[in-house]
């Protein structure tokens, strides 16, 4: 197969691996390649790179060529959107009408999906092409795609090392470049950690921007979907596409949002950076270990963009990372009940009993991180432990919510690392969960007060992606992106593209 | 009977809602439709399904609360109880725990002996019905519907304020008549539309402190309750007075065998590991919402009752007993408004007649063939003397099978009471003259032979005479003829 290069499949330049969605969607305008050259290019890149990567649990060339060439015609008709025609993938937690839906569980490795997630109705209404969904932590829960039924998914800039999770798979999917945008979904940071582990662009709008009706739940009160892009004009256009009110989902948000609807117009614009203030999460910068430098240099370009920076305190936000792990555990252990083995999903063989088929069914359907979840979250409700633990993470909880607040008080922005460090080896941390849950430490806190985050690439350690993370409040994505664009104007770092023609 | 004792009992009604689709997805919300035909990827508990609660049922349980004086919370909100069951699509049921949508409220509760008890109402939530396992269709399998799944129920419980099974089944039926009043239930015990689960515990009479309980859990007519209740005081006392103490437990309550058993294979822990549901927010009812609902409330059956006696000269009994169902209800009050027509009359008719045919055909007074108007005008015919109580009869079996009106009955067969004196006193005096003898004999003193005399007359006329004339003329012609 090395007869073929990677940059041979794609019909112009315009149309190579790493364009943006903007440009692939200007070329398909133009008519400088069609839907279906382009999809078959990204299918071929992502069937050479799978050995290597394992980012995709499946790939449909049937579906996503009979799409491309319905985006043809639709281009051809001069009906387009601006997402007409282009290739994304989806984490495969997100249901799609006839596509396998896995969370990358054995539990269900033999589910296909009787319907389609708001969220990724409206990429389809808006006529992206599907090409294939994307490994993840099994469930969503851990932070290397390493408890993926599917086996793990590599990390494009280096191949012994995790992508991050739990939606690696996304990160590393863009990364490579195999599509231009792919979503996720972040509950503690399942976004923003392996966007900076690839050094792509991972946003996590604010809680109650994008539809969860359809995004197979792990934490219902923290789940947040989102995506991964080249830059932060994509993230908002994407956004854009898939937020909205949508009576399917109690906790969605009616709020609507004028610049977000004129993004695909107007795009993100320019930050009135100079009466923006910029706050220096302290506590979260102390967390800091490879990358401290990388992180700094980024609060000096914002600076240099006019952004005044201070530094706040956030007394207690140290407390968000035990609270957190016993809400979403709590909330997953009974999400997770659904699966039985009575209606989808893995059965055991010849039950004996009803408890039989319970016990065996889910025994061997959920890997070991899922149980460990499901255990301490039933543990977190039962009788007598529900006040010293699940109340008491509530108040936890409002405490951290209320921090955020004041600071916003103050600040406009919140500047923090994204995680302590780079991305690790595989295998690194399996065996010590809680220094694998530290891995969050510094996301966690944003999903329990439900506040808009972005991570951005920021530059290399020792070879390796450094993010940066940019925190607002609540529903002020504007702010928040218009920040992640000049940022992105002012350096190149989310143009930065892994060493991975050499590897492949 | 139980002498020295005293039973204490509490009712868990649930109520399913009228609603038309489910209480938390759009699926229809309908009884004997095909096995799972009428539950989608909510009710199924598919992966990545949300709930989204439905405002009717919310409006439903306000009505509730309003109709029984209670607080209507302001910002109620569900919670979910954990358990498995096959039956139980998600793991879990979504109810309300800490705050409920209806707090404390009373119920008047008219018993059959003319008076009435105060019943308190703790609390009345809204939760959605579990599906239903089928254990007897597949031999060694158990089949599972879902159509019940997502139901929604409103249950509601009283503070254990009864003390005897009659006392119970007034409750369950008091409760039945007013969800069937405001519209929100269809009340139909056979397809499960109210179930109820009975607390029963007794203590020896006098004592304050209350004994322990048992729950009999399903009970679906009036008369089970009554019946189960009554078998599971008597066994309590029994086991009480052999020295035995009564378990805490579930029982279920056998018609067949006429007694309560200890449900089996309790496997599961009672832990439900309560919490609230993340996917639902706090709902918030405002004062306009709850005004909004309260113009909507229509008379109440305590109301009517009072009415029907105060406007309309009912009894106590016949009010309580004609107002129960807000059909019989109506049937009753478009009868009685009737022009000639006669309450009283009426209140037998319905009471009576009706009924006793309705039960034999099986048949609810909506589907009667015998319309309220149609018997109000049979009754003013009465009250006009144009029919007798027997003709009557002739006539409203000839409307039950749809001969017609009741005027074109009584002149289709000839029906009209003689109502001529002046032909009645003739016949009259013809019969007098042809029996000088019998006539001789009354003239004695044997007062009997009025009878005979009666007789002759409704004889001539075919029974059209009306029997209270025909005795005045009878005494006229008798007497005159001295």
């Amino acid at each position: 197969m090395g007869s073929t290069s990677c940059q041979a499949s794609y019909p112009s330049k315009a149309m190579a691996p790493f364009s943006t969605l903007r440009e692939l969607s200007q070329g398909l305008g133009r008519g400088d390649c069609t839907s279906l050259e382009l999809t078959e290019a990204a299918l071929d890149r992502a069937q050479r790179l799978h050995e290597a990567l394992n980012c995709f649990i499946t790939l449909d060339e049937e579906k996503a060529v009979a799409a491309a060439k319905a985006a043809d015609r639709r281009l051809q008709g001069g009906s387009a959107g601006p997402l007409t025609g282009i290739p994304l993938a989806h984490k495969d937690l997100f249901c799609i009408e006839g596509w396998p839906t896995t969370c990358a569980s054995k539990m269900l490795a033999n589910f296909i999906a009787p319907y389609t997630a708001t969220a990724i109705d409206r990429l389809i209404d808006a006529g992206s092409v599907t090409l294939g969904k994307l490994n993840m932590d099994e469930f969503a829960m851990g932070s290397s795609t390493e408890t993926s039924h599917f086996g793990p998914t590599a990390n494009p800039w280096a191949l012994l090392r995790t992508p991050g999770g739990s939606s690696g798979g996304s990160a590393a999917c863009v990364a490579a470049g195999i599509t231009a945008a792919a979503t996720g979904t972040d509950t503690g940071g399942s976004i923003r950690q392996p966007a900076s582990f690839c050094g792509v662009t991972g946003l996590k709008p604010t809680y109650g921007r994008v539809s969860r009706y359809g995004m197979i739940a792990f934490a219902s009160s923290l789940d947040q979907g989102g995506v991964f892009a080249r830059d932060v004009e994509d993230a908002a256009l994407l956004l854009s596409v898939m937020a909205g009110f949508d009576p399917r989902d109690s906790t969605s948000s009616a709020h609507r949002d004028p610049w977000l609807e004129s993004v695909p117009e107007r795009g993100v614009g320019e930050p009135a950076s100079d009466s923006l203030t910029i706050g220096l999460a302290d506590e979260l910068l102390s967390e800091a270990n490879e990358g401290a430098e990388r992180i700094d240099e980024a609060r000096r370009a914002l600076e240099a963009l006019g952004f005044r920076c201070r530094t706040v305190s956030l007394p207690h936000i140290r407390t968000a990372m035990p609270a957190y792990y016993v809400i979403a555990g709590a909330e997953a252990s009974t999400n997770l009940s659904r699966y039985d083995g009575v209606r989808f999903g893995h059965r055991c063989e010849r039950p004996a009993s009803l408890k039989d088929l319970y016990e065996r069914s889910r025994s061997e359907g959920f890997g070991a991180e899922v149980k460990r979840r499901i255990l301490t979250g039933t543990y977190a409700l039962s009788a007598g432990y529900f006040d010293a633990y699940y109340l008491k993470a509530q108040k936890v909880r409002r405490l951290v919510a209320g921090e955020f607040a004041a600071a916003f008080d103050e600040v406009d922005l919140l500047l923090a690392p994204t995680t302590p460090g780079t991305a690790f080896r595989r295998g690194e941390l399996t065996d010590d969960p809680v220094a694998m849950y530290r891995q969050d430490v510094c996301t966690i806190p944003v999903n329990l007060a439900g506040l808009p985050a972005i991570s951005l690439p920021c530059g290399l350690h020792e070879g390796l992606p450094v993010g940066v993370q940019l925190i607002a409040r609540h529903f002020d994505e504007r702010r928040l992106m218009q920040a992640g664009a000049a940022f992105q104007r002012a350096t190149n770092w989310h143009a930065a593209r892994p060493p991975l023609e050499e590897a492949s | 009977m139980n002498a020295g004792w005293e039973a204490v009992i509490g009712l868990e009604i649930h109520v399913q809602l009228a609603t038309q689709s489910k209480i938390f997805s759009a699926a229809a919300n309908r009884f004997g439709a095909p096995p799972n035909s009428l539950a989608c990827p909510v009710d199924l508990g598919l992966p990545g399904v949300l709930p989204v609660l439905n405002e009717a049922a919310v409006r439903m349980a306000v009505k509730f609360g309003l109709a029984i004086g209670a607080e209507v919370c302001q910002r109620c909100s569900f919670d979910r109880k954990n358990y498995f069951y096959p039956d139980l699509p998600k793991g879990y049921q979504i109810s309300q725990l800490a705050a409920p949508i209806v707090g404390p409220g009373r119920l008047e509760v008219p018993l059959d002996d003319g008076t009435a008890i105060e019943v308190r109402i703790v609390r009345a939530h809204l939760e959605e019905d579990a599906g239903k396992s089928i254990h007897d269709a597949y031999a060694g399998q158990t089949g599972i519907d879902l159509n019940r799944a997502g139901t929604p129920l409103l249950e509601v419980v009283s503070a254990p304020d009864l003390r005897t099974p009659e006392q119970a089944s007034a409750c369950f039926r008091q409760l039945h008549s007013l969800v069937r009043y405001l519209g929100i239930c269809d009340g139909d015990l056979s397809q499960g539309s109210m179930r109820c689960d009975a607390n029963v515990s007794v203590r020896p009479q006098g004592r304050e402190a209350l004994g322990e309980r048992t729950e009999i859990k399903n009970i679906n007519s009036f008369r089970f309750v009554e019946k189960a209740i009554r078998f599971e005081i008597d066994r309590q006392i029994e086991r009480l007075e052999a020295g035995l103490p009564v378990v805490r437990e579930t029982r279920l309550y056998d018609a067949v065998k006429d007694e309560t058993r200890p449900m089996r294979g309790k496997e599961f822990s009672d832990d439900y590991r309560y919490f609230p549901d993340p996917d639902l927010l706090p709902v918030v009812i405002d004062e306009a919402f709850i005004e909004a609902v309260r113009a909507e409330l229509p008379e109440l059956p305590g109301a009517r009752r009072r009415r029907f006696q105060e406007e309309l000269g009912l009894s106590e009994y016949d009010a309580g007993w004609l107002t129960r169902d807000p059909d019989t209800a109506d049937y009753f009050e478009t009868a009685a408004r009737t022009d000639g027509s006669n309450a009283k009359q009426i209140a037998n008719w319905v009471m009576g007649e009706l009924t006793a045919r309705l039960n034999r055909e099986d048949m609810d007074i909506g589907a009667a063939p015998v319309t309220a108007a149609a018997l109000g005008q049979l009754v003013a015919r009465i009250e006009d003397e144009t029919l007798s109580s027997k003709t009557a009869k002739t006539v409203f079996e000839a409307l039950w099978n749809g001969e017609g009106e009741v005027d074109a009955i009584i002149d289709a067969q000839g029906l009209r009471q003689t109502q001529d004196t002046g032909e009645l006193t003739a016949l009259i005096d013809g019969i007098v003259a042809e029996h000088p003898q019998q006539a001789e004999q009354f003239r004695a003193g044997r007062d009997k032979l009025l009878g005979f005399f009666v007789g002759q007359v409704m004889k001539a006329t075919g029974g059209k005479a009306n029997p209270r004339r025909v005795n005045e003329l009878l005494k006229e012609a008798l007497g005159a003829s001295e």
